[in-house]
């Protein structure tokens, strides 16, 4: 489902790469989470895989796209595609809960019938049923982060990207973060997590990547948290 | 088909509800491009106004030939025709000398100079016959002076009133009329321009203030145009909003001015033809002004949403590698 060969990201401004020569392969279906500290290059690979950076050598293929054949004006398609759920939310902030989750729905061209019988069925999932006319800045945190799930979901992508959800959340809410992440996951979606929170990774008990200072040092099924 | 036009309305749709949420930035961003546009609207009016005035002073230019007593209504009227022949000649009018005398009475009785009036009914009618000539353009009037300094017209003509003081006081306001209309039309360009710049800027403030709703959008997916859009259409309505409101404002000006006071000249500007020149061509401003107001708007915003709906960033530079390769 994703495979990145030997990938490298060198920035300019900085003299180590920020990826080197990084290579993972996730099976469709799986749930894997990425960890990492603060600089170790997690983020680095999820924009790569957003495409919103290009490496600067190796191979990238997700859902059977070659990112080296992507032209630019097919990247909002890929995006489309893959559902991304970022540690800030990243949601409208003029938009209400509804709109945003329903903005995902338009960008893809979907008929205003089906994102009214949609939206609600995936608010409910992710338990803000009551919450779709308020506005991002009325949420708590948590609440938020499971709009930003609830809008990636919505549009039943075959991969799920997210980036460190948990990070800006309390221990309850984080869990109920993980918790949907894990429900999507049961439905066939592929999942890639990352984080640096301990407690989750070491009770999720699932495949377990450790980035440190651009590069893999180890890459386990049923692993730990171990930096 | 269909897809577009939910698409469209999806977008437009979008815009008049940012244009809603975001009301005190509409608010700010619609009263500088009010600003913008009166001034503009006001500077056109101006300058119609003082072309007028010019137009005016440049009517009253014109070339007086006084006819010796001895010539013949024949070679008068062969002067006439060669006159009227003339490229730059506007009109020819022909005074005998009974009509030169009774303009001369009827101008000294306005200005109640009854010592001109018994000097002049005293003797017989001393006023000469006179071919008034006016000009297309006052600062070509060399042309016909030249033709008037001919042999063949001098011979018949005692003089001119084309000549010493009077040459130098019509070249003077021929002049200095031909610069004002240059200046107040370069101010209205300028004024054109400076008003696009301040109107560019604001858009682009505003957008600058909500890059990361652009970001959003562009990495949930959204199609260039589809992020783009609604911000067009929004700077669409701040620009017909600002030009209904600029018109109105105006409107309002001329109306509670010619209520206040009935001023027919100011000065160097004529308010009242200003006032006639807006009511007459009042449509055109209306259409002039939406057009300038969204069609700014519009620009405004594609040009600056641009730099925030690049796609992705960094990479190999192929095309440069490409070409080493050949």
């Amino acid at each position: 489902m994703i495979l990145l060969d030997r990938v490298t990201k060198n920035y300019k401004k900085r003299k180590t790469p920020a990826l080197d020569r990084v290579s993972i392969h996730v099976e469709p279906k799986e749930f894997v989470i990425v960890v990492g500290q603060s600089g170790a290059g997690k983020s680095t690979l999820l924009k790569l895989l957003t495409r919103e950076e290009k490496p600067t050598s190796g191979k990238i293929i997700v859902g059977g796209i070659d990112y080296e054949r992507l032209k630019d004006r097919d990247v909002p398609a890929l995006r489309r595609r893959i559902g991304v759920v970022f540690q800030d939310f990243k949601l409208l902030p003029n938009k209400t809960v509804f709109e945003n989750v329903a903005f995902a729905r338009e960008i893809s061209g979907a008929s205003n019938r089906e994102i009214r019988y949609t939206v609600p069925k995936v608010l409910n999932i992710v338990g803000l049923k009551g919450k779709a006319s308020s506005y991002p800045r009325e949420l708590s945190g948590g609440e938020a982060q499971r709009v930003a799930i609830a809008r990636a979901i919505v549009r039943q992508p075959k991969i799920l990207i997210a980036d460190e959800p948990t990070g800006n959340l309390d221990p309850k809410h984080a869990w109920d973060v993980i918790a949907v992440l894990e429900k999507i996951n049961k439905y066939g979606t592929t999942v890639l997590l990352t984080t640096h929170n301990q407690e989750i990774v070491n009770r999720l008990k699932r495949r377990v990547i450790t980035i440190k200072d651009g590069r893999v040092i180890s890459d386990k099924a049923n692993g730990s948290y171990e930096l | 088909m269909q897809r577009r036009l939910i698409t469209l309305s999806r977008v437009i749709q979008a815009g008049c509800i940012n244009f809603v949420r975001n009301i005190s930035l509409s608010i700010a961003a619609t009263a500088v491009m009010v600003v913008t546009l009166t001034i503009v609207l006001f500077s056109i009016i101006a300058n119609a106004t003082f072309n007028n005035t010019v137009q005016q002073i440049n009517d009253k230019i014109g070339i007086s030939v006084y006819l010796k007593d001895s010539v013949t209504e024949d070679q008068r009227n062969e002067l006439i025709g060669k006159f009227k022949g003339l490229s730059n000649v506007k009109s020819v009018e022909y005074i005998s000398k009974e009509e030169a005398l009774e303009d001369y009475r009827a101008e000294k009785k306005a200005e109640n100079e009854t010592d001109a009036l018994i000097a002049v009914a005293a003797v017989e009618n001393p006023l000469p016959e006179t071919i008034r000539i006016k000009p297309y353009d006052p600062l070509k009037i060399d042309d016909i002076r030249t033709v008037l300094e001919t042999e063949e017209v001098s011979k018949y003509t005692d003089k001119t009133s084309y000549s010493g003081d009077r040459k130098d006081a019509i070249d003077k306001i021929t002049k200095a009329t031909a610069f004002f209309r240059k200046a107040v039309f370069g101010g209205v360009v300028i004024f054109a321009i400076i008003s696009m710049l301040i109107i560019f800027n604001t858009i682009q403030m505003a957008i600058f203030n909500r890059r990361n709703e652009l970001t959003i959008m562009r990495l949930l997916g959204a199609k260039p145009w589809y992020i783009k859009g609604p911000f067009v259409v929004e700077t669409m309505i701040y620009g017909l909003v600002s030009a209904v409101i600029s018109l109105s404002l105006v409107n309002f000006l001329f109306a509670l001015q010619s209520q206040a006071f009935d001023a027919s000249s100011l000065g160097l500007l004529d308010i009242s033809y200003a006032n006639d020149y807006f009511a007459q061509n009042f449509w055109w401003f209306v259409l002039l002004q939406v057009v300038a107001g969204v069609s700014i708007g519009a620009i405004s915003a594609m040009i600056a949403t641009k730099r925030y709906l690049r796609v992705s960033q960094g990479g190999k530079k192929r095309k440069i590698r490409r070409l080493f390769k050949r």
